[in-house]
């Protein structure tokens, strides 16, 4: 068994959610290489190299890959691949655009946002926004897999001496360009890998009142994140999503201020250790999943908490 | 320019699946069916090009049994113009899907197709990028704005950090996110009207492709449970809960 982990990076630095992925891919047994695609990205290359367990680096180094654009990567993938049983990468919004057109190329299924490996064709993940976890058993000789990070606790990222071997050959598809981006730059941690995550919905009111939350993210090295009402009524950015088609999380400590709990939400943080609700009204679905639930006015019971902590 | 929407019929979004009793399938009797949300919202993205005059034609397909007619004519009733129903019994894999539309592409040309980023029933994520990848196109995966240019589209895309703008050759795959557009209501007369409108049933033998299974599934079960903790009176009590007993602050 060979399995090939496609890393998350920004060329400099891998991205936490590639140690997921690698303890999923040691669960499957044998051995495990990671594929760095990039553009100048020996940084991200030389960190992979580093992670405990991996067996080799793989790096592509071309400009077509430098912002990840998948008719560019999705080739560069697709050529590795040949030589492994197994591809896989974190279900990130980079692992989700990339991975299916690999599984194209290779001609055989996707597994998307696996949460257990059961053995080499079996896995588990979740369907119908988490209500139902599916058991599946894949026939493809060769597997393409992404990975629900939070179902996997990351493997140390020191402690590997893994060799970095450059990959031959660049693929620009041709069809596809980088026109710019709109990146958040933010000295709080990510959302889908802090330890504590304060959410604000729709009760928030507006964008301003999210400030009411910066103050104890502050105090608690918290990410910022908000259900899909707080965002789609434009409080905050897309990227601050929490649900079933946004980001999952699953931190050590989860407060949903404002946040009613719908189910698309809930998929998205109810596998959250300690989950505390603070609400106005009593019967929000969303006590029914908290460990501790607050009904209160947030705007008076915000300021009272970050004076607390 | 001519426009392809996709659009799957799935369970309606504001009902709990279940996992039935002997964990072999979900419960799917006698449960409310809708068009997916982010088809919807590809039919819609596709309508509004039609109407600013940027899209000549918007052909609509689905695919699987009788029944996904429904969704077509509901997308026909959206302001869709005629309709292709792929007829496949069972829940063909994303793969197999992409190889139909793959069929229609050709069948079609099609200067762009729209499609939602994901199924809220299987939650794969997988169809546009498999699409894009089979017949060779680019894909805008995930879009929240979406600007047709001359011979190639610019696709503002919601990514992990905040929002990336790729340009995209056409013909040209993408898929909506969310935020790309709020869909329209279908009104009565148009729902009449949509009766009407062409609807042609193809076999997967007409587009040339042989469905095959690459996942079975071997069961269902339901997500471990949470139960409802305590409410606490004050936030001085919820702060000494979270130092003194859960121990996360």
């Amino acid at each position: 068994m060979k399995t090939l982990i496609v890393a998350e990076h920004d060329n400099q630095t891998l991205k936490p959610a590639t140690l997921n992925a690698v303890a999923a891919a040691q669960q499957l047994g044998g051995d495990v290489d990671v594929l760095v695609v990039g553009s100048g990205c020996e940084g991200a290359a030389n960190a992979a190299a580093a992670v405990t367990g991996v067996g080799s680096v793989l790096c592509a180094d071309n400009a077509a890959y430098g912002h990840q654009l998948a008719e560019n990567v999705s080739l560069a993938v697709a050529d590795a691949a040949s030589s492994y049983d197994c591809v896989m990468a974190a279900a990130t919004a980079n692992g989700k655009n990339v991975m299916p057109r690999v599984a194209a190329l290779l001609d055989v299924a996707q597994i998307s946002d696996i949460t257990a490996v059961i053995d080499a064709d079996t896995f588990e993940r979740p369907i119908y926004a988490g209500n139902v976890i599916a058991t599946v058993k894949s026939s493809d000789s060769k597997k393409v897999i992404t990975v629900r990070t939070t179902a996997f606790d990351a493997v140390p990222a020191e402690g590997g001496s893994a060799s970095v071997q450059a990959v031959d050959g660049a693929h620009d598809a041709g069809v596809s360009s980088f026109i710019g981006e709109e990146v958040a730059v933010s000295d709080r941690p990510e959302l889908t890998s802090a330890s504590v995550v304060i959410s604000g919905g729709r009760g928030m009111q507006n964008g301003d009142n999210f400030s009411l939350l910066e103050g104890i993210a502050d105090k608690l090295n918290a990410a910022i994140g908000a259900s899909r009402a707080a965002v789609d009524a434009g409080f905050v950015p897309n990227d601050y999503q929490v649900g079933q088609t946004g980001k999952i999380v699953a931190p050590d400590l989860y407060i949903a201020v404002g946040i009613s709990g719908a189910i698309q939400h809930l998929a998205g943080m109810k596998d959250s250790k300690v989950i505390v609700a603070i609400n106005k009204d009593e019967d929000a679905p969303i006590f029914q999943v908290a460990d501790y639930g607050l009904v209160a006015d947030l705007f008076s019971a915000l300021p009272e908490l970050e004076t607390a902590l | 320019m001519k426009v392809l929407v996709a659009v799957k019929r799935v369970v309606d979004y504001n009902v709990k699946v279940r996992a039935k009793a002997d964990g072999s399938d979900v419960e799917l009797n006698n449960v409310k069916m809708a068009i997916n949300p982010f088809c919807e919202i590809a039919v819609e993205e596709a309508v509004r090009l039609k109407e600013a005059g940027t899209a000549s034609e918007v052909v609509v397909a689905s695919i699987g049994d009788k029944s996904c007619q429904e969704q077509i004519r509901t997308a026909l009733a959206l302001g869709a113009d005629r309709g292709i129903h792929v007829e496949v019994e069972g829940r063909p894999e994303p793969l197999e899907v992409a190889k139909l539309l793959k069929g229609v592409v050709a069948a079609e040309s099609p200067d762009l197709v729209i499609l939602g980023k994901q199924s809220i029933d299987g939650d794969n994520n997988q169809t546009g990028q498999m699409l894009a990848a089979l017949t060779g196109i680019g894909q805008g995966t995930f879009a929240s704005d979406v600007n047709i240019g001359d011979g190639a589209v610019q696709v503002t895309r919601e990514v992990d950090g905040g929002l990336q703008t790729v340009e995209l050759k056409l013909p040209a795959v993408v898929t909506t996110d969310l935020r790309l557009n709020e869909p329209r209501y279908a009104s009565l007369p148009n729902i009449m009207k949509a009766k009407k409108k062409p609807l042609e049933t193809l076999s997967p033998a007409d587009l040339g492709v042989e469905i095959q299974s690459h996942v079975a599934l071997v069961g269902v079960q339901p997500p471990a449970e949470r139960s409802a903790g305590i409410k606490v009176e004050s936030v001085e009590q919820l702060v000494d809960k979270l130092k003194n007993e859960a121990k996360v602050i």
